[in-house]
């Protein structure tokens, strides 16, 4: 069976209508059910019931704007979609009532209004002019918090599946020269042009030809992978189905890890429909091309997601990397040529094919193309999924689409690439985010995670948050990565309990300068990155804490001590009840003292005092 | 096969297309060191002792899984390589007990001959070490994990050569172990004790039971034999010291087995000094079992024998031989059968 052209128009009609009905959607990606979205979907179901509304109620996933969640989007016919957000039960009748029946937007809850033509509300940014959206794009993730991914129809309505109707038209070559001259490059962190490695797999020789699609995601803090699955698991599909035609495979993996029983099981959902339809399986839309892919559940190891520990844990064998060469594009699944690319990667392919890759790479840098989707997250305003632009810089993300550091605070540091990128201080800001640029100052791009420090955080406690990570997550085959990791992991807690001495920056830069050129994969090669940035950029901290015992963020307890100023201090005896380990004395209306001995450093004490009279240094 | 030419340390040296470089490197008079590299297993570039650098490579190289291309250049020995290296040791030593003293390796312990080379002492770093127990319940062999180095020949040896697979890597980081499954006991898995892991081991983490603390590695004599056990007729090593043979260890320029031997071969050798052992022949008189001389047992059999053979016919009597005598041996006892006795009733275990 194919989509045919009346059977596209038709569902690109029905889906039009239902847009124009009255419509309530609530976000249900992972961020979405975890700030209670199932809880909003009940009550606005029970309200739409108990009031006997017409209007339907559907779900979509994340739109990106995970600070707000539970969102919810509520239009009516002919106006513009506004969407709110922190809805909890308990909002609902009053929204329901005021937007749905009343028709009048709850402004103050409205974070964004989106207009698709239709009339605009007053005092309600439109998406594209909101702090968040304005600076974005939205190319690989438009979809996400737009269409229900449940939904095959939704997607075919939007474009979906063009892209390889188009491409079983082509020549398989002139497929990968497409992708080629888009300029994209790898998602999943490496940045290895994508046209390049398909080209590789389609010259390898082999009986047998493999897809994989890397959907590992194991940084601590990133989830965009997670989101595009959850919230487009068709296009991530449709990308498969591309590649696999393009270099000859009939069969795809999808390496997922079960952390994800979301994104699983709306892939599942995906895949089954694909086939009924007959957009998937044998003689795929009457074109003699066959394609089957299958789900791989990840048990959760930061390193199966190297592309040959993932493909030993396919095979069942312990996730531990291969010696490369031979590339999987060579050996890969079963020692069969094999194209791996990560989901990102993959969900980009059908815009590609569909738009052409001039247009892809009209966006963006010279040597990097198109836009790249982030996980923002720590010390900021606005945390959540945004897609931008390659090429903006460092400080327009902060500023703009982050909404700024948190509660006033000083910036101080972005660590790019999870734990096996690099911290970027305040000069760093104007950096354009590309491969090279983030690369060239220690960093990488990474994947996509992007953790944001204000003035409170000590660099070293985050080196040692991230190393802690590498540490625990290697895989044990190498010596310089499974014992190095560790010495410089104790190197560093040593120096944070304020035991260290001025030989152990030598010892980490020579640990960490071993580790990354002899140790045998990725993970090992990056572990030390974390450590280098903070001493290239943070040294002097590094120092404070050897050389005078001192964390100038105030943030390793060992090296705290809590004082009471004397001048402040009207010895009101407030802080000695707070204490809960009687370490503060003092006659009333005289200064207090507190026993270091005594003091376990809990700061319960220093919230207490309303004369500020209580120092931590 | 087509050659290839490249240049190590200067040196140019012209090897098959598909040699590694370590392997050049040593055709090139190089010393580099290896650790988990054997040439008859598989090759996982683990340990990265043998790092070297090649032009043009933005790392270091493990020349044990680079192969070997037409004008390549290696050094083996630039300070980077040698940085690398001994801190790799360093690695190793922060988490190995001290105890060349009384280790059973000691002299023939590749990462003692390395820290000796390279002059790299314990302490580098400090930190954490392992302190596993003292794994011996297995009847022959001893696993000292906290010896162990991670190279992973034993895991490679048991599943490449004995296709057994009871042990193989647990555990993550720094915590990584090799284990049998579930980490459980070695005599409670499916190990047949067949010691390839033991052979294979280039440190003290595996070590034969029955030898220890018996003789130093430099005062053992080898001597070599072939197996007395079955058919197979394997070599082996007899470890001799002051004429009394403490074990056995496989040799691997043994044409038959190399360096795999069964259960019996490596490990059963001790009958040899028993004290259970028949050193005279026992006849039954009585109900019991009395020593007697050669003559008086031998002129017991033929007399037996002859009056068997008188009264029922030669074909009344039959005879089954071992696989543990010489092939002289059992050739003598055919013919002794078929010519003395005149029958064809002679049979051997080993026949089949
Ligand atoms: C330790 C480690 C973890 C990785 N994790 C991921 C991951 O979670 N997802 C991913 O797509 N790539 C990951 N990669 C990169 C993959 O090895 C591989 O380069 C990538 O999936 C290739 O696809 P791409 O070219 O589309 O980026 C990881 C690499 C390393 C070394
Ligand atoms: S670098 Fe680390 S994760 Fe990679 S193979 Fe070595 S030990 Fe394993
Ligand atoms: S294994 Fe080697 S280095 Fe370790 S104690 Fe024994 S002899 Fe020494
Ligand atoms: S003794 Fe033999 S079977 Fe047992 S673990 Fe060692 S190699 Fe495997
Ligand atoms: S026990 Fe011996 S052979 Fe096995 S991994 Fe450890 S050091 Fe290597
Ligand atoms: S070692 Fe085992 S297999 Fe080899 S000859 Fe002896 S008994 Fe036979
Ligand atoms: S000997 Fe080459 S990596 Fe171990």
């Amino acid at each position: 069976m194919s989509i045919s052209k009346e059977m596209r128009s038709d569902i690109e009609e029905r889906y039009k209508r239902n847009l124009e009905r009255p419509r309530i959607v609530v976000g249900l990606g992972t961020c979405g059910i975890a700030a209670g979205g199932n809880k909003v979907m009940d009550a606005i179901k029970a309200e739409v019931a108990k009031k006997g509304l017409d209007v339907d109620v559907d779900f979509t996933s994340c739109i990106g704007m995970c600070f707000a969640e539970p969102v919810v989007e509520m239009a009516l016919p002919g106006r513009a979609s506004v969407v709110y957000g922190g809805v909890g039960p308990e909002n609902v009748v009053q929204l329901i009532e005021s937007h749905m029946v009343q028709k009048t937007p709850v402004a103050e809850q409205a974070q964004i209004q989106i207009l698709g033509g239709a009339e605009a509300y007053e005092g309600i940014p439109a998406m594209e002019k909101s702090e968040y959206y304005e600076q974005q794009v939205r190319s690989v993730t438009w979809r996400l918090g737009r269409t229900n991914p449940e939904r095959i129809e939704d997607y075919i309505a939007t474009g979906g599946y063009e892209g390889i109707q188009k491409a079983l038209t082509m020549d398989r070559i002139a497929i990968i020269d497409e992708i080629k001259k888009s300029g994209l490059r790898g998602r999943g962190g490496g940045g290895f042009p994508t046209g390049t490695k398909w080209q590789f797999v389609h010259d390898a020789v082999g009986d047998k030809k493999y897809i994989v699609c890397n959907a590992d995601e194991g940084d601590p803090g990133a989830f965009m992978d997670r989101s595009v699955l959850e919230g487009d698991p068709h296009a991530v599909l449709e990308g498969m189905m591309i590649a696999a035609y393009a270099i000859g495979a009939d069969e795809g993996v999808i390496y997922c890890r079960a952390e994800y029983p979301l994104a699983i099981r709306r892939l599942n959902m995906a895949i089954k429909v694909a086939e009924e339809m007959g957009i998937m399986g044998e003689n795929i839309m009457g074109s003699g091309f066959n394609f089957k892919v299958r789900i791989k559940a990840g048990a959760g190891a930061f390193v199966c997601g190297e592309e040959t520990a993932l493909l030993n844990s396919i095979e069942g064998q312990r996730g531990m990397p291969r010696v490369r060469p031979p590339f999987p594009a060579h050996k890969g699944l079963w020692q069969k040529p094999t194209c791996l690319n990560n989901v990102e990667t993959f969900a980009n392919v059908p815009n590609i094919i569909r738009k052409g890759g001039d247009w892809f790479s009209s966006m963006g840098t010279e040597k990097s193309k198109g836009s790249k989707v982030f996980c923002i997250t720590g010390k900021i305003n606005h945390t959540g999924l945004c897609e931008v632009p390659m090429g903006m810089t460092l400080r327009d993300l902060v500023y703009n689409i982050a909404g700024g550091i948190k509660d006033g605070k000083k910036f101080k540091a972005v660590q790019s690439g999870g734990p096996s990128g690099g911290c970027l201080p305040t000069e760093k800001l104007d950096l354009s985010i590309d491969y090279e640029s983030l690369g060239q100052a220690g960093a990488i791009m990474g994947s996509g995670g992007l953790v944001f420090m204000d003035e409170d955080s000590c660099m070293l406690d985050i080196a040692k948050y991230f190393l802690n990570f590498t540490q625990m997550e290697s895989c044990g085959k190498c010596t310089p990565c499974r014992e190095g990791t560790k010495r410089m992991l104790e190197t560093l807690e040593r120096i944070c309990e304020g035991n260290g001495v001025p030989e152990d920056i030598d010892n980490l830069e020579r640990l960490a300068k071993v580790i990354k050129t002899s140790a045998l994969c990725a993970l090992g090669q990056t572990a030390p990155n974390p450590v280098l940035t903070t001493l290239k950029y943070f040294r002097d901290e590094y120092e404070a804490h050897i050389n005078e015992k001192r964390c100038p963020a105030g943030v390793c307890p060992e090296l705290l001590n809590y004082t009471i100023l004397a001048d402040k201090c009207i010895g009101c005896g407030v802080c000695i009840k707070a204490c809960p380990t009687g370490a503060i004395s003092g006659e009333k209306k005289a200064v207090h003292v507190i026993d270091p001995t005594k003091c376990v450093k809990c700061g319960a004490c220093v919230p207490k005092c309303k004369f500020d009279a209580i120092a931590k240094a | 096969m087509p050659n290839v030419t490249l240049t190590v340390d200067g040196t140019q040296v012209t090897v098959p297309k598909g040699t590694t470089v370590v392997e050049a490197a040593w055709k090139a008079g190089a010393f580099v060191p290896t650790l988990c590299h054997d040439p008859e297993l598989s090759k996982p570039g683990a340990c990265r002792i043998c790092v070297v650098e090649v032009k043009g490579a933005r790392n270091l190289v493990a020349s044990c899984v680079t192969e070997a291309v037409e004008g390549m250049e290696v050094q083996t020995s630039t300070p980077a390589v040698i940085e690398a290296r001994k801190t790799i040791l360093e690695l190793m030593l922060d988490n190995h007990p001290e105890d060349c003293l009384t280790c059973h390796q000691a002299g023939d312990c590749k990462l003692q001959d390395y820290a000796y080379f390279y002059n790299v002492k314990p302490g580098a770093f400090g930190g954490e070490s392992h302190q596993y127990e003292l794994e011996d319940d297995n009847l022959f062999i001893v696993r000292n994990m906290n010896k162990c180095i991670l190279c992973g020949k034993c895991l490679r040896a048991c599943e490449e050569k004995q296709g057994r697979a009871v042990i193989d890597f647990a555990y993550r980081g720094f915590k990584t172990k090799v284990t049998t499954a579930l980490d459980q006991p070695l005599a409670d898995s499916v190990c047949v004790s067949c010691g390839s892991c033991v052979a294979v081991c280039p440190t003290g983490a595996l070590t034969e039971k029955a030898m220890l603390g018996k003789a130093r590695k430099w005062e053992i004599e080898k001597i070599r034999t072939t197996c007395p056990f079955c058919g197979v007729g394997c070599n082996l090593d007899l470890n001799v010291k002051g004429g009394k043979i403490l074990g056995a260890t496989s040799n691997p320029a043994s044409p038959t087995n190399g360096r795999d031997l069964c259960v019996k071969g490596r490990f059963g050798i001790d009958y040899v000094h028993s004290p259970k052992r028949l050193t005279k022949p026992l006849i039954k008189k009585n109900g019991a079992f009395v020593e007697s001389s050669w003559d008086e047992a031998l002129d017991l059999v033929a007399t037996k024998l002859g009056e068997i053979k008188n009264k029922f016919g030669s074909d009344a009597i039959a005879a089954l031989s071992s696989a543990r005598c010489t092939n002289e041996d059992n050739y003598v006892m055919q013919k002794f059968v078929r010519a003395g006795i005149g029958t064809n009733n002679v049979d051997h275990c080993a026949r089949t």
